[in-house]
């Protein structure tokens, strides 16, 4: 029988997080009451973060299979199959309230936390992504977040040694209390060497592997899983500290002893620690689960087991050994200066079963810590549908040129190589596009085959209309895979939002959740990982509903890709794609209007997918020389992209017919992509565009060093690129 | 040509260097464990190699500077042999006294990776034989702490006998504190020991050699190397 030293009183269960019907639930369960370290293990498997109790529901409905899934989601981290034995392992998972909290270390362990998911897997990490959301940039705490977050994902990735191909940046005062750090991680594994959490056999040694258990991160899933109130800051303890030297160690030595054929069975210890890995190992595998605390190697005294099960130190793994391998096993650990430390084995009793000192701290049914967690269906209400806004009502700027000029400095849409700067983006020697364009390419080994990697939501679009705001995001992820030429095979998706309990909130989520779905389907794109977090609310005030999709594409030759920048004079200007001035929700609207109105653009998804295939099929027969996707701030921002980065101008011709100009030029129409192309090649484009239901229009013509619209003043790409490049290292020394 | 790379706990662009001069002299790197005392047999090169060797917990390239292998590296090195450290391993030649100086953090205190124009200040050397004095290569920069200085002396004596063989410049090769990217004392990016056999330099030479990549400036280097190494 366990000793309970401590009572277990209604205010502690609350501390813990834990609901009154939930802790009636522990005691129907377990028939008595809980241990105090056995109350700490509930509260950290039962929790919002570990358990997806208010998500699961709907995130069931997602497309998770198709044929290039080798592993869906449930795992450390998703699997597809890129052909010739090679399998891509990724994932994207979130630090926000960390990151919040204390912005260097939250993001640091933020990055550390999904490249562990990622080698847990077999594979080794070949690049990482982030998405980054920060408050308004006029909040007094923004500048310190984004210095401390941009450092702490740098000061992590670089050291581990993994380049940081690509990402984005978005500020909004719905984040000012709650920034989003969402980073993802990418990985290359064999197909027949990928290795999973479920145990199999009893009897077996399970091996604790990493860095030492301290007393950092304590209840920081449980942390991750409230709202923030006053004194969040009080909270910086439960934040971890990350050590990417040791992740590097871990990394090179649970490679090597996996390719030495010592491994049954591997779970990182990230959120909940050692108490998640052990549960999940055990109960994937029908395996009970013995744990001898005494053996855990640890860098603080007198922790107790309570601290010890729910410490979140990082750079952590537990393993299940193959019988006669521990001496093997351990030899290349003590090699790499880790530590090693058998502290327990599988049972078949299905229990799990916590021993400190010889007396027993917690003795739990394995299966029903995992499977008997709240499930929680809650209601939820759909938004309001907003109206259709009429162009002809939002006031033209001066002239289009102001309102590029403004746009293009824009904390959303200026150039984000101040950041990007600090992250290495270019070791291992295979970054074939580097941050900037639509999409990374990074050569897989030696070549030809390359991925192409893009993390991409709009949050603006998805609180104005949830359902076509996760379309949305699905939608031009996709969009900027094909963009630089691959074929875009799958997604990790991180969703963050406010706080469930809150049924307008649910209404969000619900909604993304089905834009996501239908997107997915549409375009055959499934899901096989992602992370959820909610719960980014200060004082009820919840952050824009923000869907992150992070997705993967095949090239079969990155030679053939295709990237952003003009390439030559006189070329041609295409759009394909059909333009009606779309400017409810637009850039144009918000940063030159002030406003933030209207349904956001609709996405026709068969019409997506036809302009798609059609750029895809122009980039693989070379028919085309530069490609961009429309977005954000709509087609002339596009336009000035390309031609800041290729530094060179163009001279538009079209004058928009029925549409007026500023609606023309900034509407945020989806299913667009501008491309160049010599002159010869455009009957050919043409034709091709025409057989697949694509409108291609003619805009102009590349070449100078201006952009030049009808009846507009020249604007001075040099110039214009000052600007774009300007606005982040200005504001960020405190000169805007 | 029989290059050895050190793998210090923490080392990241081993793969790198390895890769670039099996590229460039068809040979494959041994890599050498830092806890060895004794270098391969018929090693002509040792190349220290970037990352953040334990962690750059301590100073960048202190701890290293005290491994066992490093007594063997010196040895090699008193014989004339040939030793390339690039940004973590030119911090750690730095802190084995190999090379003079120091490497502070980068005047503006954040990590930078770009690409940076880098002049050659003299070619009559094993590492720049097959490039031009004055030459400009463009070439990347990935580090944190890469602001090379040094007491006055020992600048006026590593200028004074041309032991500077690249330096931070604009693209027209002309020195300019705008393009001193970490704010180097004489905008100094390399530098070379008394006898020219010991190179250290904090830009990345190994991520311009493939023209499928980018740039291939970086590939000079190795070729000097090699050419000086066939010839001995």
């Amino acid at each position: 029988m366990l000793a309970n030293e401590i009572k277990i009183t209604p205010e502690l269960v609350a501390e813990h997080g834990l609901k009154p019907d939930e802790y009636e639930r522990i005691l129907k369960l377990i028939g008595r009451e809980p241990s105090i370290t056995e109350l700490g293990i509930f509260s950290a498997m039962w929790n919002e973060h570990c358990s997806y109790k208010s998500s699961k529901v709907h995130l069931k409905t997602l497309p998770v299979t198709g044929k290039i899934v080798i592993q869906g989601p449930g795992e450390n981290a998703g699997v597809i199959d890129i052909g010739d034995g090679q399998a891509c392992v990724f994932k994207m998972e979130s630090h926000n309230h960390p990151s919040y909290i204390e912005p260097y270390q939250g993001a640091a362990t933020g990055v550390g936390g999904i490249l562990r998911d990622v080698f847990t897997m077999g594979a080794r990490p070949i690049a990482t992504l982030n998405a980054l959301r920060f408050g308004s940039p006029d909040h007094p705490k923004t500048r310190h977040l984004v210095s401390g977050v941009v450092a702490g994902i740098g000061g992590y990735g670089n050291s581990f040694g993994v380049p940081t191909v690509a990402g984005s940046v978005g500020f909004h005062s719905r984040y000012d209390g709650n920034i989003l750090v969402n980073a993802m991680a990418v990985g290359i594994a064999d197909t027949d060497k990928i290795f999973y959490a479920k145990a199999t056999g009893v009897g077996l040694p399970v091996v604790y592997l990493g860095s030492k258990t301290g007393r950092d991160g304590i209840h920081g899933a449980t942390m991750a899983s409230a709202e923030f109130g006053e004194g969040a800051e009080e909270k910086r303890p439960t934040v971890q500290v990350g050590d990417p030297f040791s992740e590097k160690l871990l990394l090179e030595a649970c490679l090597e002893i996996m390719a030495k054929g010592c491994v049954v069975a591997i779970q990182d210890m990230g959120a909940a620690g050692l108490t998640c890995s052990a549960v999940e190992m055990g109960a994937k595998g029908d395996l009970g689960i013995t744990l001898d605390l005494e053996k855990v190697p640890v860098r603080e005294e007198a922790m107790t087991a309570y601290e010890m099960m729910l410490s979140e130190s990082q750079e952590r793994m537990l393993m299940v050994l193959k019988p006669g391998k521990e001496a093997e096993a351990e030899s290349i650990f003590k090699k790499w200066g880790l530590d090693f430390a058998i502290v327990g084995y599988t049972t078949d009793t299905l229990r799990f079963l916590i021993r400190h000192n010889g007396e027993e701290m917690a003795n739990l049914p394995i299966k029903e810590l995992g499977d008997q967690a709240p499930e929680y269906n809650r209601p939820f209400t759909g938004p309001k549908k907003l109206p259709v806004l009429d162009a002809s009502t939002v006031p033209a700027p001066k002239s289009l040129a102001d309102a590029l000029e403004k746009l293009v400095a824009s904390p959303d849409l200026c150039s984000k190589r101040w950041v990007w700067e600090q992250y290495d983006h270019l070791i291992l020697n295979n970054t074939v596009q580097r941050p900037g364009g639509d999409a990374a390419v990074v050569r897989v080994q030696d070549g030809p085959k390359a991925l192409a990697l893009s993390t991409d939501v709009t949050p603006r679009y998805c609180e104005a209309d949830p359902f076509e705001g996760g379309k949305q995001a699905v939608a031009e992820c996709w969009r900027n895979l094909t963009a630089v030429g691959a074929t875009p095979l799958a997604i990790t998706d991180n969703l963050n939002f406010g706080n469930p309990e809150r049924p307008e909130i649910m209404g969000q989520f619900v909604g993304c959740i089905r834009g996501i779905k239908e997107a997915c389907l549409a375009l055959n794109f499934p899901v096989v990982s992602g992370n959820v977090s909610l719960y980014n609310e200060t004082h009820g005030r919840a952050i824009l509903p923000t869907p992150t999709i992070g997705g993967v594409g095949l090239l079969a030759d990155f030679q053939n890709s295709a990237s952003i920048a003009f390439k030559s004079s006189g070329e041609a200007i295409l759009l394909l794609g059909d333009t009606r001035g779309w400017l409810g929700q637009s850039a144009y609207l918000s940063t030159i209007a002030g406003k933030e109105e209207g349904a956001p653009p609709p996405v026709d998804l068969a019409a997506e997918k036809r302009a798609g295939d059609l750029v895809r099929d122009l980039i693989a027969k070379g028919r085309v020389t530069a490609v961009h996707d429309c977005s954000d701030g709509g087609l002339l921002v596009t336009i000035a992209e390309m031609a800041m980065a290729g530094g060179i101008g163009a001279t538009l011709e079209l004058s928009p017919g029925g549409i007026p100009p500023h609606a023309y030029w900034f509407g945020e129409d989806q299913a667009r992509y501008v491309v160049t192309a010599p002159a010869l090649a455009l009957p050919e484009i043409e034709a091709a565009a025409k057989a697949a239901g694509i409108s291609a229009t003619r805009l102009g013509l590349t070449g100078g060093e201006q952009l030049t619209l009808p009846a507009e003043r020249p604007i001075s790409v040099a110039e214009l690129k000052k600007r774009h490049e300007s606005w982040l290292p200005d504001y960020m020394a405190g000169k805007s | 040509m029989q290059a050895a790379v050190v793998l210090f706990p923490g080392s990241n662009r081993e793969g790198d260097v390895a890769s670039a001069i099996k590229r460039i002299s068809g040979k494959a790197a041994n890599i050498v464990w830092h806890g060895d005392s004794d270098l391969p047999s018929g090693t002509d090169l040792v190349v220290l190699p970037g990352g953040f060797s334990y962690g750059d917990y301590l100073r960048c390239g202190a701890i290293a500077a005290r491994a066992p292998i490093m007594n063997a590296i010196r040895a090699h090195a008193e014989r004339g042999g040939l030793v390339l450290g690039i940004c973590n391993g030119f911090q750690i030649l730095c802190e084995a006294q190999l090379l003079p100086g120091v490497l502070q953090r980068n005047a503006q205190l954040r990590f930078m990776c770009k690409e940076v124009y880098l002049r050659v200040e003299r070619s009559d050397t094993p590492f720049t034989r097959r490039y031009n004095a004055g030459d400009v290569l463009k070439i990347p920069v990935a580090h944190g702490e890469g602001n090379y200085t040094a007491d006055k002396e020992t600048i006026e004596r590593l200028e004074g006998e041309g032991r500077v063989l690249f330096r931070y410049v604009s693209p027209e090769g002309a020195t300019d504190p705008k393009w001193n990217h970490n704010g180097a004392t004489n905008a100094i990016a390399g530098i070379l020991s008394e006898k020219l056999n010991v190179l250290g330099l904090m830009p990345h030479p190994e991520n311009h050699v493939d023209p499928l990549i980018g740039p291939t400036d970086g590939r000079g280097l190795f070729e000097s190397i090699k050419t000086v190494l066939e010839a001995a």
